[in-house]
């Protein structure tokens, strides 16, 4: 059968995109010798930075889990006023620069700003200590987190919760007997896509935090102060060490739900 | 047993006002209506899941207008099942008995009765996504009664089922009623469902009741044209009375009794409607002579419209009857019909 030419622009441009993505990430990945992979990760500073942001990251996720669910479930459940107005609020961290994000968290924490003077007073440091990291990664995660834990919430039909009502059920026994349980899935990949987002932020962090370095700083330093080579073998290990991670996580999840 | 007393609601867009019902203790109550009268409103509003504006529901002598939905002890079923996907059938069913603090060995028995009822023993551990409509509809029926709610509200339970099915959980539904003491209040739009489940019903139109009274009243008296077009009385007209008779665009209908004066319509039911044709001697008040203008294919019915004078009748015969009397339009015809079968409101 003779394919239209239509088709073959759709592949072609398919394969352009494909290699894109791929060729700078293999490329680096495959650029650190093994000698020097196994070196680098013997380095104090480099395990100490990967888990620094691997922790923070993690930390911006859970804060985001436990103060943004009840947020998700009100805008899946309920209209009010100004609704599209708060949707569009929680998207700004996605679309604001990233060194802008920084600044303007410092302006709200720094000494001159009566929130910045209380923090102080209670002995919380947030320019340049791991607080501010993960006041910062939370910044950026959250939306990540409450849009889809958000779309989890309303794929759940409210009859479900209207029937557990009925049958006796508080708000309480009905959201974690049926609402959890069915989106919780949602929930976890709005965790990881949270968690993802944190790992990667480096330009609000920079401003905040250069020290305690996180890995994106670490891997910058060394780029500027010894050159790309030896910034490779850090990126190689955060990557690879993030994948694992959220290979484990998914694996393990897909396991619960068979059994259930 | 179940009281709602003046209840108003006040929704986006729509508004149930001064809703009176009263429901006896263990009574199978139909809520009829079109689309959008807000039945299902109304039954959410008695469960306690849409905040009301002002009224009273009471459950025997306790006004529950303020309890929240789990202190109720009202069951809902709706039209798509609601069943929990990710519990098995058998999980769905004792889904309640978290919350209600009953005795393991009586309650195994209720389970036991209940699954035999709905005739569902033999799927207790499927998960929802493996079952038929009708099978689905009966796990949330018994869902519901397994706590044994004071009340059941049924959203339109059979309209989502195939027919086949339909007639399956409509027994059951039967059965359950029967061996409850609970009381079933439901929503449909099906004359079969009220015909053969309801003792009384209700008629609702735009947020508000048009007729409450037993089935057989409401289908043979309708208190309004509403109601009467409603539940299929298609020969409404507007009609002057003078004593025991009324007039219809020059048509002078006999009713055989005195009509009460503030009346401003008549009905009579298709079904009444003799249609025949040489003149019928019979003891029926009311004989005309008119032309067919229109036959219509109802499936098991044709609906003949005759036109008698200005004023068109509407009678219904079987398939059989229209070639014996070899009917067709354009030909004239006489109709007949008892000055019994004429309602007047």
């Amino acid at each position: 059968m003779k394919r239209e030419p239509f088709f073959w622009i759709t592949i072609s441009c398919g394969l352009v995109i494909m290699a894109f993505i791929l060729l700078p990430l293999i490329e680096m990945m495959t650029a650190p010798s093994l000698s020097m992979l196994k070196e680098t990760i013997k380095d104090k500073d480099v395990v100490r930075s990967i888990w620094l942001s691997i922790y923070t990251a993690g930390l911006a996720a859970l804060i985001s889990f436990v103060l943004g669910t009840p947020l998700a479930y009100l805008l899946a459940r309920r209209d009010f006023m100004g609704k599209r107005l708060v949707e569009g609020i929680i998207d700004l961290p996605i679309v604001i620069p990233h060194p802008v994000v920084g600044i303007a968290i410092l302006s709200v924490a720094g000494k001159n700003h009566w929130i910045g003077h209380l923090l102080s007073e209670l002995g919380i440091r947030v320019m340049g200590s791991v607080t501010g990291i993960v006041i910062v990664l939370t910044f950026v995660g959250m939306p990540f987190y409450l849009n889809a834990a958000k779309n989890g919430f309303e794929n759940i039909s409210p009859r479900l919760e209207k029937v557990s009502r009925s049958l006796g059920a508080s708000m309480f026994s009905t959201f974690f007997r049926i609402t959890f349980p069915l989106a919780w899935r949602s929930m976890l990949i709005g965790i990881i896509m949270c968690c993802a987002r944190a790992i990667s932020e480096f330009g609000a962090v920079v401003i905040v935090a250069y020290h305690p370095m996180i890995a994106p700083v670490l891997i910058y330093e060394r780029f500027e102060a010894y050159g790309l080579k030896y910034s490779q073998p850090v990126a190689v290990w955060l990557v690879s060490i993030c994948l694992v991670l959220f290979l484990i996580l998914r694996i393990l999840t897909l396991r619960k739900t068979r059994e259930a | 047993m179940i009281r709602v007393e003046d209840l108003n609601i006040s929704l986006p867009g729509f508004d149930l006002s001064n809703i009176n019902l009263s429901i006896e203790e263990n009574e199978f109550f139909i809520l009829m209506g079109p689309t959008g009268a807000g039945k299902t409103v109304l039954l959410e509003a008695i469960a306690g899941l849409v905040p009301i504006k002002s009224g009273k529901i009471l459950i025997g002598e306790k006004d529950i207008t303020r309890l929240p939905p789990e202190k109720r002890g009202i069951s809902i079923v709706y039209q798509d099942y609601a069943l929990f996907p990710h519990l098995t059938v058998l999980e769905n069913i004792t889904y309640g008995l978290h919350f209600h603090r009953i005795d393991k060995a009586q309650a195994e028995k209720r389970l036991n009765r209940l699954l035999e009822v709905v005739n569902l023993s033999h799927l207790k551990e499927r998960l929802p996504v493996n079952l038929s409509g009708g099978e689905k509809q009966r796990v949330a029926l018994a869902r519901a009664l397994m706590v044994e709610p004071k009340v059941l509200l049924l959203d339109e339970p059979l309209s989502a089922l195939d027919p086949n099915f339909r007639e399956e959980v409509r027994n059951a539904l039967k059965r359950l009623h029967q061996s409850s003491n609970t009381t079933f209040l439901m929503v449909t739009h099906d004359f079969v469902e009220v015909l053969s489940l309801a003792g009384r019903a209700a008629v609702m139109n735009k947020g508000h009741i048009e007729q409450t009274g037993h089935v057989k009243e409401i289908f043979e008296k309708p208190a309004s044209p509403f109601v009467a077009d409603f539940v299929g009385m298609k020969n409404l007209f507007k009609a002057s009375f003078s004593g025991t008779h009324a007039m219809v665009l020059g048509v002078r209908i006999e009713i055989g009794r005195t009509v009460d004066p503030s009346s401003q319509y008549l009905a009579v039911r298709p079904e009444d409607i003799v249609i025949s044709r040489n003149k019928f001697s019979s003891s029926m008040r009311n004989n005309y002579s008119g032309i067919i203008t229109q036959i219509d294919n109802q499936g098991f019915y044709y609906e003949i419209t005759v036109q008698i004078k200005d004023v068109s009748f509407k009678g219904l015969i079987t398939k059989g009857a229209l070639i014996e009397l070899g009917l067709e339009e354009g030909i004239p015809v006489y109709v007949s019909f008892k000055a019994s079968a004429v309602h007047t409101f």
